[in-house]
């Protein structure tokens, strides 16, 4: 562990072992995965469900089975270095990367480029602020799934779920699956923020009720959670007096959305995007900063780690490419905005060549739609349509743009969702 | 003969494809919504003997770490996945695991084994 990286990879979840496969089979000769777990696999190692990879791999797998095929990706290539339990402090802008790790210390490292591929964070009683007393027994959903899934502890018997994010729905069949009472799950929404396969196998399955347009308005218990008081909500998300029940319980999980963890780019002083609240970043997932990269959940949230993947291959792919001095030459910057019904779009900007390129653009819509159309358009032309049967905010949407597009445009191009079907 | 239709969403990938099965003397005999053949074999199991995959933990001994995840061979009925993942909690296995490993042949005498899910190195 010496000398220059071809590419510092910050993070050993999906994104940064795709990321490292796909900058050696692009020419990496040195990459190296900083990893503060002590092991690789990031989060899916304790997603002990399937679903995984159907996209990417083309089988279902578990997420530790789609951890260990990354990691056997890249564990016998020689030009692949991972260090676990090392913790990144700092990334500087001329690619200086300071960490510690218990075996080693502290390491000053230096790269020429570096992909950030950190994850996200789950938000917390904090960020929701929900009122009531502080006793034990209110845990994220994902801490808990690390408890039951890894480390062999069930955090309650009686559970009540607020959220109904993935992450909080899974976690309802996984406690009814050893043995715990599901109470109910809770969501603020009018409408469910998980895939709807998982409110069909994990809640109906186990005949656990949710509550739409309902939230906790208090926890209660001393040293214990020992039941909540659940409302009903307006339009506005705010609770309606008179419509409080109380919910007997143990245990409140919070399943309550995942914030992209951005504190080591922020320290680069790299741009963020404030809905997505991750860097912006061009088609090759190139930052702000030249020769900082980033993939995955730390750009935006994902529902499918295939598609995590698919945009690792990507980054690594490009930062190989520009720590040998290969970057594509840039003709022209196409800004890509959100239009009507349409709230987040990733990448931001496209930094295209003469010639075109094949790019695929994830978006989020807005509100839940039928039969609708998704619509790019650039300079009042249309570029390009797609019908969509069903749009849910819990579900990305991706589109791609082919090379003969993308070559014919020359300005700001807009993807909105065009209800007039 | 009475014609029924039924609407139920898939769950065979993140797809969720919203599917409406007609239902002829209590055979499914069309499927419309599915975008691919999964979905029409889901809904033709799931409105007559609807089935799961298990996904759950067991204990090691010797290992790197406490549970190793596990993941049925292939789908179970749905009304003894409870019954399946009450068995597993008394399964106990060895440390080193590979990826695929038997961990509970013929799990209650359904005809489906409980497989590891990962790879799990001995400490």
């Amino acid at each position: 562990m010496s000398g220059t990286y071809d590419i510092i990879i910050i993070g050993g979840g999906p994104a940064g072992l795709s990321a490292a496969d796909s900058a050696v089979q692009n020419g990496a000769k040195k990459v190296l995965i900083l990893e503060r777990d002590r092991e690789v696999g990031g989060i899916l190692q304790q997603c002990v469900h399937n679903g995984f990879g159907l996209h990417h791999f083309k089988q279902e797998l578990t997420g530790p089975g789609y951890a260990q095929r990354c990691y056997d990706m890249v564990k016998d290539r020689p030009e692949v270095e991972i260090l676990v339990d090392t913790m990144v402090l700092e990334v500087r802008t001329d690619k200086t990367v300071v960490a510690v790790s218990p075996a080693k210390g502290r390491l000053e490292l230096t790269a020429k480029t570096v992909i950030l591929t950190m994850g996200c964070r789950e938000r917390t009683r904090g960020a929701i602020r929900i009122p009531g007393t502080r006793p034990a027994g209110v845990y994220t959903a994902g801490a808990a799934q690390r408890m039951v899934n890894m480390e062999g502890y069930l955090p309650g018997k009686k559970i009540v779920i607020l959220g109904s994010g993935d992450i909080g729905l899974i976690m309802a069949r996984r406690m009814s699956l050893e043995g715990c009472k599901v109470q109910a799950v809770l969501e603020i929404c009018p409408f469910s923020n998980g895939l709807t396969r998982n409110i069909v196998q994990c809640l109906n399955d186990y005949d656990i009720p949710l509550y739409l347009s309902h939230t906790i308005v208090a926890i209660h218990g001393r040293d214990r959670v020992s039941g909540i008081t659940a409302a009903k909500v307006d339009e506005k998300m705010r609770p309606i007096p008179g419509t409080e029940f109380e919910i007997d319980c143990d245990t409140v999980l919070l399943s309550v959305g995942l914030i992209p963890e951005n504190e080591l780019s922020r320290g680069l002083g790299l741009t963020l995007h404030p809905k997505t609240s991750g860097p912006v970043v061009d088609q090759h997932r190139e930052t702000s900063q030249p020769g900082i990269f980033a993939a995955g959940n730390v750009v935006h949230v994902h529902d499918l780690v295939d598609f995590v993947s698919d945009e690792a291959e990507i980054a690594g792919k490009y930062a190989a490419l520009a720590s040998l001095g290969q970057s594509p030459a840039v003709d022209r910057v196409i800004e890509v905005k959100p239009g009507a019904g349409i709230n987040t779009c990733v990448p931001q900007h496209l930094r295209l060549g003469i010639e075109g390129e094949n790019v695929r653009l994830f978006m989020r819509a807005a509100q839940p739609k039928r039969g609708v159309k998704l619509v790019i358009t650039s300079g009042g032309e249309t570029v390009l349509t797609k019908p969509l049967a069903v749009v849910k905010p819990s579900e990305m949407i991706a589109v791609d743009l082919p090379a003969a597009k993308t070559a014919a445009l020359s300005g700001e191009i807009s993807v909105a969702i065009d209800e007039g079907v | 003969m009475a014609i029924e239709q039924k609407v139920l969403n898939c769950i065979m990938c993140p797809m969720g494809c919203e599917i409406t099965a007609t239902i002829e003397a209590g055979v499914v005999t069309g499927t419309i919504g599915n975008r691919c053949p999964r979905g029409a074999k889901y809904a033709k199991d799931e409105l007559t003997a609807p089935m799961r995959m298990l996904t759950s933990t067991v204990r090691v001994t010797g290992g790197r770490l406490r549970l190793l995840p596990v993941v049925s061979a292939d789908v179970l009925p749905k009304g003894r996945i409870l019954d399946c993942a009450e068995a597993l909690r008394s399964v106990t296995v060895d440390a080193p695991i590979h990826a695929g490993d038997v961990v509970c042949p013929d799990v209650l005498g359904l005809g489906v084994d409980i497989v590891a899910s990962r790879d799990m190195e001995r400490a």
